[in-house]
């Protein structure tokens, strides 16, 4: 039974992580919507002045803003994808009684523990560059051009890249929700004659697609700022080719200095990220009982 | 009833399933044989994949050209600093939270995890201006603050669901038995909270350890931890195979091995109890 004293000691021992938080929400937040507000460059210092939305229109306006916008969707659809149905796939195997299980689990995991910044620089030179790349050896052993990945298909090889640092958590998701469901249910299916991809359909995606939802709402959330693994293998280009909401935003304020049009960008970025929030929190939410 | 499985069914299975681990493990496996290569082996074709002269060079080379253990030991500081100050404010919230749920307890929960959804560039500009006139630019310390304010709401998650597993009954029993306050932390709270802190310890320390945004945009030479100094990799002249899968692999060793002990936590801590 809570006292009302130990009801004002749980609240004390509470205060230092929500007036953190709220701090760190608040302050350098209404500074960026203040800071979107302005005409402010880093380069013009004491030129600021109040210019209301033009640094929205600027940005929602401009083409970069449109390509940025396809590459994001294209980045996060993309790597959702392949995760999702490989992450099915390869969850339904690891759940089958197999030799060594625990080592094969390990090294499925194992991409996940990679910093992005190795990821990105082990695939684009080791793997994908075109003259001393692997799979340019494996292509040329197949009698075939080797493909110039970064040249000619920029975004696939960095949603290539990401989709193998994010394959694992999905399958570790996806099996821990796969380990939960009753094997009577099946076992009873099966009996009945049930073909594998009738029992598939009509019993285990169901049982999955909850996880499947928690996967895409938490990933989503991770794939729109995606920004290490643009740096340090194509700093965004060729041209806007692979740049994404918050590679430009990154670019227009520490590049081009310009703090009220990469702040209006910010905010721009905030209201996207919000719409997956909702959903996702309102998931969370239902499973939270107190 | 377990069924019996077949012993061929279970070869197929096994047989494929090693296969696909093996390829999704492969590029980590070709940086680690890549390391011990000479430069020319490195890029050579057709690739060799045992048998080549295995060298400790790059290792070394690292080393001296660019002070790896200085960037190595940035990592080690700003990851567990940040880790640890986050456990010191999380512990007494997240203890307060599972022990004496308030009516707002829930929307508190709620509103610290929407703080996590908030886009990183949203507020790079306020911060990265804040540092630069604080002087917290490429400071360890400015990192450790980061760092701390970004996963604070996944620590007081991890430990809350932690700590809701403690049944309460148990304190009461104490308290009946005579136990004074300070005897009931030390000799019933702590051993049982200790495995859940444990755990919330080690991913976030992973999470810190691979953190790429803040830790690119905020150092620069002196403060960089290993994210950042690969990052320095990328520039064509630096590109040297061998010493670049050297670099990496020590960068990502020491976390590959905390991350095998973590594989149970890693579900709990980035669903936030959504699957269980």
């Amino acid at each position: 039974m809570a006292t009302q004293h130990s009801r004002a000691a749980a609240r004390l021992m509470m205060t230092p992580a929500v007036i953190l938080l709220l701090l760190w929400m608040i302050v350098p937040l209404s500074m960026t919507l203040y800071f979107s507000f302005l005409r402010y460059n880093l380069l013009m210092p004491g030129m600021e002045e109040w210019i209301g939305f033009m640094n929205y229109e600027f940005f929602l306006t401009d083409p970069a803003f449109f390509a940025a916008l396809t590459n994001t969707l294209l980045l996060v659809g993309g790597v959702l994808l392949i995760t999702i149905v490989g992450g099915v796939l390869l969850a339904l195997l690891l759940d089958q009684p197999i030799f060594g299980q625990g080592i094969v689990r390990i090294l499925v995991i194992a991409p996940f523990f990679v910093m992005p910044t190795v990821s990105a620089l082990v695939w684009k030179n080791m793997f994908m560059n075109p003259v001393s790349g692997l799979f340019a050896w494996i292509a040329k052993g197949f009698g075939l051009q080797p493909v110039d990945f970064f040249a000619e298909i920029p975004l696939l090889s960095i949603i290539l890249i990401v989709a193998w640092q994010w394959l694992p958590f999905a399958t570790l998701i996806l099996l821990t929700a796969l380990q939960s469901l009753d094997s009577e249910q099946l076992e009873a299916a099966e009996m009945d004659g049930a073909p594998p991809l009738s029992r598939f359909r009509s019993i285990i995606l169901p049982h999955l697609a909850r996880a499947i939802t928690v996967v895409i709402l938490i990933q989503t959330i991770f794939l729109l700022s995606v920004f290490a693994e643009i740096l340090v293998t194509t700093n965004g280009g060729p041209g806007y080719a692979t740049t994404n909401i918050t590679f430009l935003v990154y670019a227009q304020s520490l590049l081009q200095f310009d703090v009220g049009g990469g702040s209006a960008g910010g905010i721009v970025a905030v209201i996207l990220a919000n719409i997956v929030a909702i959903f996702l929190m309102r998931m969370i939410g239902k499973n939270l009982d107190i | 009833m377990a069924r019996a499985i077949p012993t061929r069914q279970k070869i197929v299975m096994s047989v494929i399933a090693w296969a696909i681990a093996f390829l999704i493990f492969f590029p980590i496996l070709w940086t680690i044989l890549t390391s011990f290569k000479t430069e020319a082996e490195a890029v050579a074709t057709p690739p060799s994949f045992l048998f080549f002269d295995w060298t400790l060079e790059n290792y070394v080379t690292v080393q001296e050209r660019s002070n790896y253990f200085r960037h190595f030991m940035n990592s080690v500081i700003i990851s567990l600093g940040s880790t640890v100050a986050g456990l010191v404010i999380a512990i007494p919230a997240a203890w307060s939270m599972a022990f004496v749920p308030a009516k707002r307890t829930k929307d508190i929960l709620m509103w610290m995890l929407s703080t996590k959804m908030l886009p990183a560039v949203g507020v790079l500009i306020p911060i990265y201006l804040i540092f630069r006139d604080t002087g917290l630019l490429d400071t360890r310390l400015g990192l450790v603050i980061v760092l701390t304010m970004i996963n604070l709401p996944i620590i007081v998650w991890m430990l809350f669901t932690y700590f809701r597993e403690i049944p309460g009954d148990i304190l009461e029993a104490a308290r009946m038995d005579g136990a004074t306050l300070r005897s009931e932390i030390l000799y019933v709270l702590v051993p049982m909270a200790v495995p859940g802190i444990a755990s919330t310890l080690l991913l976030n320390i992973i999470l810190a350890w691979n953190e790429a945004f803040w830790t690119l945009n905020l150092t620069a030479a002196r403060s960089a931890p290993l994210t950042a100094f690969i990052a320095s990799y990328s520039s064509p002249e630096g590109l040297f195979y061998a010493k670049l899968s050297a670099a990496s692999t020590m960068a990502i060793a020491p976390i590959l091995i905390l991350g095998w002990f973590s594989q149970k936590q890693l579900v709990r801590g980035l669903t936030f109890g959504a699957v269980k």
